[in-house]
């Protein structure tokens, strides 16, 4: 759509409208805000833990993810961390890369493979948690 | 991508120096970045030393001077020379400020006199504002109301009156605008401090009937939420104004309305 200053005869006014408003914005900055006030109890005490169970046995880390707690926790801190990345690693894309296709493919990129990363996170608790 | 070098015509090469003259004593060297259109030369900074015991207390001051006497080729944009006009928003000693502000004892060794930021450069420290100017315009910076207009006066009450201050002293000399990382990078569409700052204006007005429409049109990825408050802006506005406040305000708005 944007074509370099100089190289076409567009007014300045219809530039800067341009498409015009995409009417979207605030749920995505919204979302990093909650995720981020949510992150900050659940990493706390993820560090906490890993730092109390620093060099326990195997059964004992199993034991404890399977607490009903634990487990619960670990799945929204899972989904917590990826979304909050998801949306942040868009905005630095949005922010630095300038080419419309490329912009688009790794925005795309980023959603899909912290999705994926989040479904095996949550996978693997689960199956700690509920399996034999 | 960004570019975060400059491209081979545009690097700053160094330039003449005008020396100042017998006797003075209480000398001050500007470099100053001179760029010519016509010329197919690539940018340079000139150094002009200024006797300062022959000169104005302001950094506009010392470039009308050379101007007058020493080099009548330096091109600069100057009106009110009292801070009310933001004619001449410039980078002093690495900030962007207004020169007819800039006390030149406030700036230490030889100063540094810039264009604003990021922006095309017409001719020496004149940068091309024609996208911020538009940007201004596309927010519709006038009241906007459905009922017909009052015989007389539109009323305020004292404390809705208070609610534009701050925002009605913004003199448009883009300095935050010029200062702001998003803006450099994606200075079509993020719509910069300056002309959020000036549209909460109209969003903050008791009188406006349009709050609504002015939200909808900055709700945008890029006219809006570019803004990460980096905070340059407020650091750097000439007249103490804060548009990181007032474009965390239409953020509040924003969410209030969801």
């Amino acid at each position: 759509m944007s074509s370099p200053a100089g190289s076409s005869f567009r007014t300045r006014l219809g530039r800067v409208r341009g498409l015009g408003s995409a009417k979207e914005g605030t749920a995505h900055w919204w979302g990093q805000r909650l995720s981020s006030l949510a992150l900050v109890p659940l990493v706390l005490w993820f560090a906490i833990s890993l730092v109390a169970l620093a060099g326990a046995p195997h059964a004992v880390v199993v034991a404890w993810i399977r607490g009903t707690v634990t487990t619960v926790l670990l799945v929204v801190l899972i989904a917590a961390v990826f979304y909050h990345l998801a949306l942040g690693l868009q905005v630095v894309v949005e922010d630095y890369v300038h080419t419309e296709w490329r912009k688009l493919a790794v925005v795309i990129a980023i959603k899909f493979a912290s999705g994926l990363a989040a479904l095996i996170g949550i996978f693997a608790v689960l199956r700690i948690a509920f399996g034999a | 991508m960004a570019e975060f070098t400059l491209p081979k015509n545009s690097r700053v090469e160094k330039g003449k120096t005008f020396k100042a003259p017998d006797g003075a004593t209480n000398v001050r060297t500007f470099q100053v970045y001179r760029w010519d259109p016509d010329s197919a030369n690539n940018p340079r900074i000139d150094s002009y030393e200024v006797d300062l015991d022959a000169c104005g207390p302001m950094v506009l001051d010392a470039l009308i001077k050379i101007k007058n006497e020493v080099d009548s080729t330096l091109t600069f944009r100057r009106s009110c020379r009292e801070g009310v006009c933001g004619s001449c928003a410039m980078n002093v000693d690495g900030t962007n400020t207004l020169s007819c502000t800039k006390p030149i004892e406030d700036i230490k060794g030889a100063a540094n006199v810039y264009p604003l930021p990021h922006l095309p450069v017409v001719k020496d420290l004149v940068p091309d504002l024609s996208i911020p100017y538009a940007q201004y315009a596309a927010i519709e910076p006038w009241l906007k109301t459905e009922n017909p207009a009052p015989t007389g006066e539109r009323l305020q009450s004292p404390e809705e009156r208070k609610q534009l201050d701050g925002l009605w002293e913004c003199i448009l000399c883009f300095c935050c605008t010029t200062s702001c990382p998003s803006y450099w990078w994606n200075g079509e569409r993020f719509l910069g401090p300056a002309v959020l700052l000036q549209s909460y204006r109209w969003i903050a007005d008791s009188r406006d009937e349009h709050t609504g429409e002015r939200l909808d049109a900055l709700e945008d990825p890029f006219r809006l939420y570019r803004c990460h408050t980096i905070m340059n802006c407020t650091d750097t506005c000439p007249k103490s104004l804060n548009p990181a406040k007032a474009i965390g305000e239409i953020k509040k708005l924003m969410v209030e309305r969801k």
